[in-house]
């Protein structure tokens, strides 16, 4: 099927959506956005290939070989590595919260001040 | 809103957000259909113009080289929130990280002499594939975002291999910080100074070079390195801070 990935990216989305919703673990929730950003990166690079197409590097073959886009490879190459900085972040966040308020559950956490 | 309330209300908008998401990206080119049409510009363009045959490359540091430093502002400001978020809060104690202080009573237990063997055996040999990575950037897959990854998980080796105190001791705060520094300014001053040689902010004004050489392509091989060294020093200096935190937790723990 030729939408096949596309639908791939969108079940990824509304299931990591689920998960980050339904979430009763702060790093479980950081793992589910991981999979929400994850469904992006398919869905761009998905966009950008071509059947039949060669690697884009064009040291041996001419540059008229139809290649795979480079453009959306180089923005997802970009993002999963800052990406995994910001979840870095997230994890930090999830970190001092265990031990300020000694939860990790986000249910038992909306108040602010214990 | 409780729990069965929020799950209620996800389950009606995740419906929309399905159907509206399947319809457009239904509506896309089917997928292997011919790529964009900047795309194939590029394909054509990238190794006559640049002389870089790595088309990716090319794009990340010079088509859309400013978004790339858009991307690297973002990896340091989160390394800065890293360190702000899991710095010494007021009731804990500083770290002292001598190498004589007794490791094993810090963190988690002394490594074996075999860990110790193979992680300082591979320790070169990743950080020389992280330093090919970057380099080879606009040769081969890779450049300085995933070098600089590569690199960092060699070094970070040497906390797995031997101790915390090893790994805080050799790679210090006060030299991965102006390390990092020095990336993110490198890379702006690169692009500056295009501005002063060329026609524009982060015009490619260095000469082209021969096609698939190493030293080539302008400015592309030196803001791969520019960013290598940016990621690495950073993620080096995030795994530095959950190594702090660690010790922190489990020397309040034991000290209870």
């Amino acid at each position: 099927m030729s939408v096949f990935p596309y639908l791939v990216a969108a079940w990824l989305f509304i299931v990591g959506l689920y998960g980050l919703v339904t979430s009763r673990n702060l790093i479980h929730l950081i793992a589910c956005l991981t999979v929400v950003q994850s469904s992006t990166y398919i869905a761009l690079l998905s966009i950008g290939y071509q059947r039949g197409g060669a690697a884009p590097i064009y040291k041996e073959i001419p540059t008229s070989t139809p290649a795979v886009d480079p453009l959306v490879a180089a923005l997802t190459l970009t993002d999963v590595v800052v990406g995994a900085v910001v979840t870095a972040l997230l994890l930090a966040f999830a970190v001092q919260t265990k031990k300020r308020s000694g939860t990790l559950d986000p249910n038992e956490l909306r108040d602010l001040q214990q | 809103m409780t729990t069965r309330g929020r799950l209620t209300l996800f389950v009606l908008s995740a419906v929309g957000l399905t159907a509206v998401l399947v319809a457009s990206l239904t509506g896309l080119p089917r997928f292997g259909s011919d790529a964009g049409r900047y795309g194939r510009l590029i394909n054509r363009s990238a190794a006559v113009e640049r002389h870089v045959p790595e088309a990716v490359g090319a794009v990340t540091f010079d088509y859309r080289g400013i978004d790339s430093f858009g991307e690297e502002s973002i990896l340091f400001a989160a390394v800065l929130a890293v360190a702000l978020v899991l710095r010494e809060q007021l009731d804990e104690d500083d770290l002292p990280y001598k190498l004589d202080e007794d490791p094993g009573a810090v963190t988690a237990g002394e490594t074996t002499e075999t860990v110790r063997l193979v992680g300082m055996t591979f320790l070169p040999l990743v950080v020389l594939l992280g330093l090919s990575v970057i380099g080879h950037g606009h040769l081969t897959p890779g450049g300085g975002f995933q070098g600089g990854v590569v690199l960092a998980s060699g070094l970070a080796l040497l906390y797995v291999a031997v101790d915390a105190a090893t790994f805080r001791t050799a790679l210090p705060d006060g030299a991965l910080e102006p390390v990092e520094a020095f990336g993110l300014s490198a890379y702006a001053v690169i692009g500056l100074l295009g501005l002063v040689f060329g026609s524009a902010v982060m015009d490619n004004f260095l000469p082209f070079g021969h096609l698939g050489r190493l030293v080539g392509g302008g400015t592309i091989p030196l803001l791969s390195v520019a960013v290598g060294i940016e990621v690495a020093a950073g993620t080096l200096l995030v795994t530095a801070q959950f190594i702090d935190q660690l010790v922190r937790v489990m020397r309040s723990r034991s000290a209870r």
